[in-house]
């Protein structure tokens, strides 16, 4: 049952259409789709559940746009929450396309290792691991061409297969959108307690419209959503010290999002350039340039995150 | 009845793509300026926006939230202007309520984009600009499954400028040699900032990265986009930048990219 076939066209294994649909013609497993086996909640879920249960926070970063900044939160997340050397944090990246955390955290070119757990995810730090699809690709060049089918049971290894023991904090980074990956990991997650969504956007509409659909997506999987955070929100020039609204908060940014849909702001994050320059390089921004008010931004918002997933558990 | 089996592409002269592996980098900020120029020098065009989760053209071209007709060839797309000469359709044209989530699993993807690519009633276009999610999965496999009968000129990448974008840049770029589509090139959006104030440019998002790319693959390099809040704000409202801000370097590097495509396209 592991890898079901993943015929070009198969309307899922556990879709209405399973062993019924045209496309089901010929397939090894058509019988087997259409007897309703596959349609049984995935045994999965249940050892998933059971391997998180020693994992004290999950939390989820989303947003329904690409390039608002979420793997970049999502590392700092990470990178502040390990600063506290008592704390075991994990950073997971279920964008199987895109993984862009491997760069973000300096671990390009590392591989996975298999242990008798399980895949050993990679250290950044004694109390910070990793794990992205990054490690298992070969090449930089390497392109994961794969139908959802294929991305959800890569996230359900992710989940059940890593060892990553007696954990404090799970953050895991996703892609862009609503659909087979947010399904599987909201999905898969069902039997653990999740403490709820980080949500990234930028100031202006183009992507708040989008952002606006994530967390409709929120709410009809119900899952909680610890508050929104607004990234690229306005530039500094180093030389005249004038700011300007590059991604100008037409519809009046996070702000009035928040406001219409009784959602908290966690913060706004300005742009900087060095945030780039130490993603790029592997860095963290945070200890690059603690002093910069993008750094201080980044610190308050994972406080009130804190805060939030105290009063959890 | 003039229904022809070639579908509604038959008299649609070149289909370009615009691809990103990376979210955010502005494919519907090039594909709507791209189209914008284009019509500029007076080409017909049409924009194909597949980004079930999140269609941003209908914004991006203010043409709000149309209702959709059908006639005998197909699905009339919306026209932004009353000379036709820049059509447009987008799921977002299909939802009732624009803050609704397309919470879909591949198979139903790849079902809609099969009709969107066949059904539509392009009429006659020069260039039909298809603007797609990030990634390589369902929605550009479904494309090119759908276009297989037809012939897809190439595909135009965008990127940002730095090593994060880049990186997933350059997986797109196997995904086109795997599934053979030829690169038409490369385009740096968000390439500097040039501060209204003091005129300084910072490059807020690195520099050249773009370009680097282009070289390493050996890939054509179009041209950069630098960041443009003029442009952003555009976007927002829905306003043409092409006629608002003609003197404009942004709209300057614009039509060049556009130039070198349509010359690309042309040479065939």
């Amino acid at each position: 049952m592991e890898e079901m076939t993943q015929n070009d066209y198969c309307p899922g294994t556990s879709s209405e259409q399973a062993g019924k649909s045209a496309s089901c013609e010929g397939c090894p497993n058509q019988q087997l789709c259409a007897s309703g086996a596959t349609k049984a909640p995935d045994p999965a879920i249940a050892e998933i559940g059971e391997k998180l249960s020693v994992v004290k926070h999950k939390i989820l970063v989303l947003s329904g746009k690409g390039g608002v900044g979420k793997s970049t939160f999502s590392a700092h997340l990470a990178h502040c929450l390990a600063s506290d050397g008592t704390k075991e944090v994990a950073l997971l990246d279920v964008d199987i396309c895109g993984p862009s955390i491997p760069r973000i955290m300096g671990l390009e070119g590392e591989q996975v290792h298999q242990s008798g757990s399980g895949w050993s995810p990679v250290y950044v730090d004694d109390n910070l691991a990793v794990m992205s699809i990054g490690f298992l690709l070969s090449s930089p060049d390497d392109a994961v061409i794969w139908r959802g089918p294929k991305k959800n049971g890569m996230i359900k290894q992710f989940l059940r297969d890593v060892d990553w023991g007696e954990l404090d904090y799970l953050v895991i980074d996703t892609p862009p959108g609503t659909s087979d990956e947010h399904l599987s990991i909201v999905q898969y997650l069902s039997s653990t307690n999740v403490d709820g969504a980080v949500i990234i956007t930028t100031p202006q509409e183009v992507s708040l419209q989008d952002v606006r659909k994530e967390i409709r997506f929120c709410q009809k999987v119900k899952l909680p959503i610890i508050g929104v955070v607004e990234n690229m929100s306005g530039f500094m020039c180093p030389k005249c010290k004038n700011t300007s609204q590059i991604f100008p908060p037409t519809s009046g940014g996070a702000e009035k999002m928040c406001a219409d849909l009784n959602l908290p702001l966690l913060g706004k994050v300005p742009l900087d350039p060095r945030i780039g320059r130490s993603c790029d390089e592997g860095k963290s921004f945070l200890n690059e340039v603690p002093d910069s008010p993008a750094a201080e931004a980044y610190r308050r918002i994972v406080q009130s995150e804190l805060s939030f997933s105290a009063h959890f558990l | 009845m003039e229904q022809n089996n070639d579908g509604s592409l038959a008299l649609v002269r070149h289909v370009v793509l615009v691809l990103s592996g990376k979210g955010g980098v502005g494919k519907s900020t090039i594909t709507t300026e791209l189209a914008l120029a284009l019509r500029h020098v007076g080409k017909k065009v049409g924009i194909l926006d597949v980004d079930l989760c999140g269609p941003s053209i209908p914004r991006m071209l203010s043409v709000g939230r149309p209702e959709v007709h059908q006639c005998d060839s197909g699905w009339v797309p919306v026209y932004t202007d009353a000379q036709k000469s820049l059509a447009l359709m987008s799921i977002g044209f299909l939802m009732e309520d624009p803050d609704e989530a397309v919470v879909w699993r591949g198979p139903k993807k790849t079902a809609l984009i099969g009709q969107f690519v066949s059904d539509v009633a392009w009429g006659e276009l020069d260039v039909l600009l298809v603007d797609t999610p990030p990634g390589t999965s369902d929605e550009h496999l479904a494309v090119l499954e759908s276009l297989k009968k037809h012939k897809v000129d190439g595909a135009v990448l965008v990127t940002t400028p730095q090593a994060v974008s880049t990186g997933d840049v350059r997986r797109e770029i196997t995904f086109c040699k795997k599934t053979g589509v030829r690169i038409l090139g490369i385009v740096e959006n968000m390439s500097g900032f040039v501060c209204p104030h003091c005129s300084e440019c910072s490059n807020i998002f690195s520099k050249g990265g773009g370009e680097e790319l282009a070289k390493l693959t050996g890939s054509v390099f179009l041209g950069s986009v630098p960041l443009d809040p003029l442009l952003s704000a555009s976007l927002e409202e829905g306003k043409d930048f092409t006629t608002s801000f003609p003197d404009s370097a942004t709209f300057g590097a614009i039509s060049s990219i556009s130039q070198s495509l349509l010359k690309s396209l042309e040479s065939d």
